[in-house]
């Protein structure tokens, strides 16, 4: 009798213990996951930033300034544009 | 209960008289509804409600804390980001809390770009919460949580960033300082936009610091991006051209709309004055309005060519009928409608091209009130576009019952009726899609749409197409609308403004167009309003706007010219026109 009560209690025991770990462990991964989550979301916001710097660089106001002053371009006359036929 | 043992230590007489049975039962009875009492309350709390308990022991550890979610991108048709949202911090203070030395509240008030005075005038504030700055970059915020202030606290915020400015500022409107939309595409698409923030649950210890997550309640969900039907390239053709003509012309406000004829999509929407969106401080009702969909005008003679396209379609005249437009003028009841100047005898087309008021007011006598009415109604007059923009107008078209003869009259030249500037574009694709007429969309459609209906028949908007390329000509109204390289059509509006029921000597021109006239891709309506540098006909304040839009768009657009052009010299033999890669 008293040996199958040490036995249910180990098993009782371990299960707990595995209880434990597999807690621990899945908070473990839990936190890397939000860690990496948070990680994502870093760069998204710095995509968002990098995008906004690209699109003030390239705004179109700015790209005709430097193309009209600093590069001394201008808007081809109709007579001047050729016409180039691709062939398929 | 009566001690019959002699206990020589008490011989109180009152014992000996004994206790009545009653009395320690009643004693043990009460000590006994006590404790089952207890007892009974010990089990309620620990065994059948024990929630309340338990959500109390877990609030003093676990905390449910909100994730924010971002709100979605606005980007133009090519993905070019018109509109982002950024973290920024702000900066706030419990000020009983907050008691700084000279020397922090300097370096404080430094970071913030504060004054000493003004910022401790905040923090001397009654209230138990004060904003210190507001939408503070992430760096400088960093730098303050540095100095270790106590009472000093800041929280995450998003701010909108909009890239194109002041070009874009009436399409895209803006959002509140909760990142919430507050006007244009911001508001119309914000259930589309705005994220859902999520939550999580963290064990926080006595010092508040996150030691543990525990799980994640609800994900955040991020909004959605919307891609427009807006080109930034032409968006900004159409945004200088107008500047330019503004300034010209010293208006008071101006509008610009381009369409493309084959999807319905608004390519680019322009409104002057305009404001920047990123700082909005000081902003008047004229600077936010967005003139081409929510204000309405008498469009004036723009709405020549629909009179002309029912007389034809109807076959009330053919294209070589004669109409008399001498002398000039006309009665009819009490009142005179006159011409600029006399034409004489002119064909429909004439009528159209010099824009003659008499000649369209004869071949409006053609028809009923009945008849007019429901053109005006099909082509979309008194009848919001439904694009889901904020304080759409619909523009004002009463029942044909009501009509006098003189209402009709001055209808059939645009008075008396009204519309927005995007109405009046969208009826001009009757006669550039051969009779049909598309759903507008403010976002980018990749298939285009099924038509809405019918208006006209493809002989008759193919008819007006080629009366309507000569109203544009050196002949017509506005030869000022010609780009070299394309076929242009349109037609020209100068209509008296009304104020409080009578029209004034004060002007909107405008011209609605679309080029190439060979095969339409693109509708442009400028309305110019109130120039006062001298001139004010459609064709000369609104018609040069409209050539260096389409001359811009088509080229950005890829479109083969259809107009000869002298080539100085041609590359290899060019026999049949080249067909270039299309951008869509």
């Amino acid at each position: 009798m008293i040996r199958v009560d040490a036995f249910l209690i180990s098993i009782a025991v371990a299960s707990a213990l595995g209880v434990v770990a597999s807690q621990h462990q899945a908070r473990q991964i839990f936190s890397e996951l939000e860690r990496e989550q948070a990680r994502a979301r870093e760069l998204e916001v710095e995509w968002g930033q990098l995008q906004l710097e690209q699109s003030t660089w390239a705004a179109l106001a700015r790209v005709e300034l430097i193309a009209r002053e600093r590069l001394g371009l201008q808007e081809p006359q109709p007579g001047r544009i050729v016409i180039v036929e691709v062939p398929r | 209960m009566k001690n019959r043992r002699s206990v020589t230590f008490n011989h109180n007489p009152l014992l000996e008289k004994g206790l009545p049975v009653w009395r320690p039962r009643l004693v043990l009875l009460g000590l006994l509804a006590c404790s089952l009492t207890l007892v009974g309350r010990a089990a309620w709390l620990q065994g059948f409600n024990n929630e309340f308990l338990q959500a109390e022991g877990k609030s003093r550890y676990s905390r449910v804390i909100p994730v924010p979610a971002t709100r979605g991108r606005i980007t133009d048709r090519n993905g070019d980001v018109l509109a982002v949202s950024t973290p920024v911090r702000s900066i706030w203070a419990i000020p009983s809390d907050a008691r700084l030395s000279p020397a922090d509240t300097r370096s404080l008030a430094t970071l913030l770009e504060m004054d000493v005075p003004e910022l401790n005038r905040r923090l001397d504030s009654e209230r138990d919460f004060v904003y210190l700055k507001r939408q503070l970059a992430p760096e400088v915020a960093r730098r303050i949580a540095d100095l270790k202030l106590p009472g000093v606290h800041e929280h995450e915020e998003y701010r909108r960033y909009y890239p194109g400015g002041e070009v874009t500022a009436h399409m895209l409107g803006f959002t509140g300082v909760d990142d919430r939309g507050q006007e244009g595409i911001e508001l119309a698409f914000d259930a589309q936009l705005k994220g859902m923030s999520g939550s999580r649950r963290v064990i926080r210890d006595r010092r508040g610091q996150i030691i543990e997550d525990v799980e994640s309640i609800r994900p955040p969900r991020d909004g959605e991006n919307v891609v427009l039907a807006m080109d930034a390239k032409i968006q900004f053709l159409a945004y200088s051209a107008l500047r330019h003509a503004m300034q010209t012309h010293k208006a008071k406000a101006g509008g610009v709309v381009v369409l493309d004829v084959r999807t319905g999509e608004v390519l680019a929407l322009v409104n002057a004055p305009t404001f920047n969106p990123n700082n909005r401080s000081g902003l008047s009702g004229a600077q936010l309005r967005n003139r081409v969909l929510t204000d309405v005008f008498e469009p004036g003679s723009t709405m020549k060519p629909f009179i002309g396209a029912l007389a034809l379609e109807q076959r009330k005249v053919a294209l070589d009928t004669i109409i008399d437009t001498d002398p000039g003028r006309m009665t009819i009841g009490r009142a005179t409608i006159s011409d600029v100047r006399r034409h004489g005898p002119l064909t429909v087309g004439g009528v159209i091209q010099k824009s003659s008021n008499v000649g369209t007011v004869k071949l409006a006598m053609h028809f009923t009130p009945d008849e007019m009415w429901q053109m005006f109604d099909e082509l979309g007059f008194g009848t919001p576009l439904n694009l889901g923009f904020p304080g759409e107008a619909s523009g004002r078209l009463r029942p044909a019952r009501s009509w006098r003869p003189i209402e009709q009259a001055t209808m059939a030249y645009g008075h008396g009726v009204s519309g927005s500037l995007i109405q009046m574009a969208r009826a001009y694709l009757a006669f550039a899609r051969d009779g049909e007429l598309l759903p507008l969309s403010l976002t980018r459609v990749d298939a285009p749409p099924a038509p809405v209906r019918r208006v006209f028949s493809t002989e008759t908007a193919r008819q007006m197409r080629q009366i309507l390329e000569h109203a544009a000509g050196p002949e017509g109204t506005a030869p000022k609308a010609q780009v070299t390289g394309f076929r242009v059509a349109g037609k020209t509006g100068t209509a008296h403004k009304l104020e409080g029921g009578r029209y004034t000597d004060r002007y909107i021109s405008s011209f609605v167009g679309f080029a190439p006239a060979s095969n339409p891709r693109i509708i442009v309506a400028v309305m110019i309003d109130e120039p006062t540098a001298g001139q004010h006909f459609g064709g000369a304040v609104a018609a040069p706007v409209f050539a260096r839009i389409v001359e811009g768009t088509l080229r950005s657009m890829g479109v083969v010219p259809d107009a000869p052009v002298a080539p100085l010299h041609v590359a290899g033999k060019v026999e049949k026109p080249p067909v270039p890669k299309e951008r869509m």
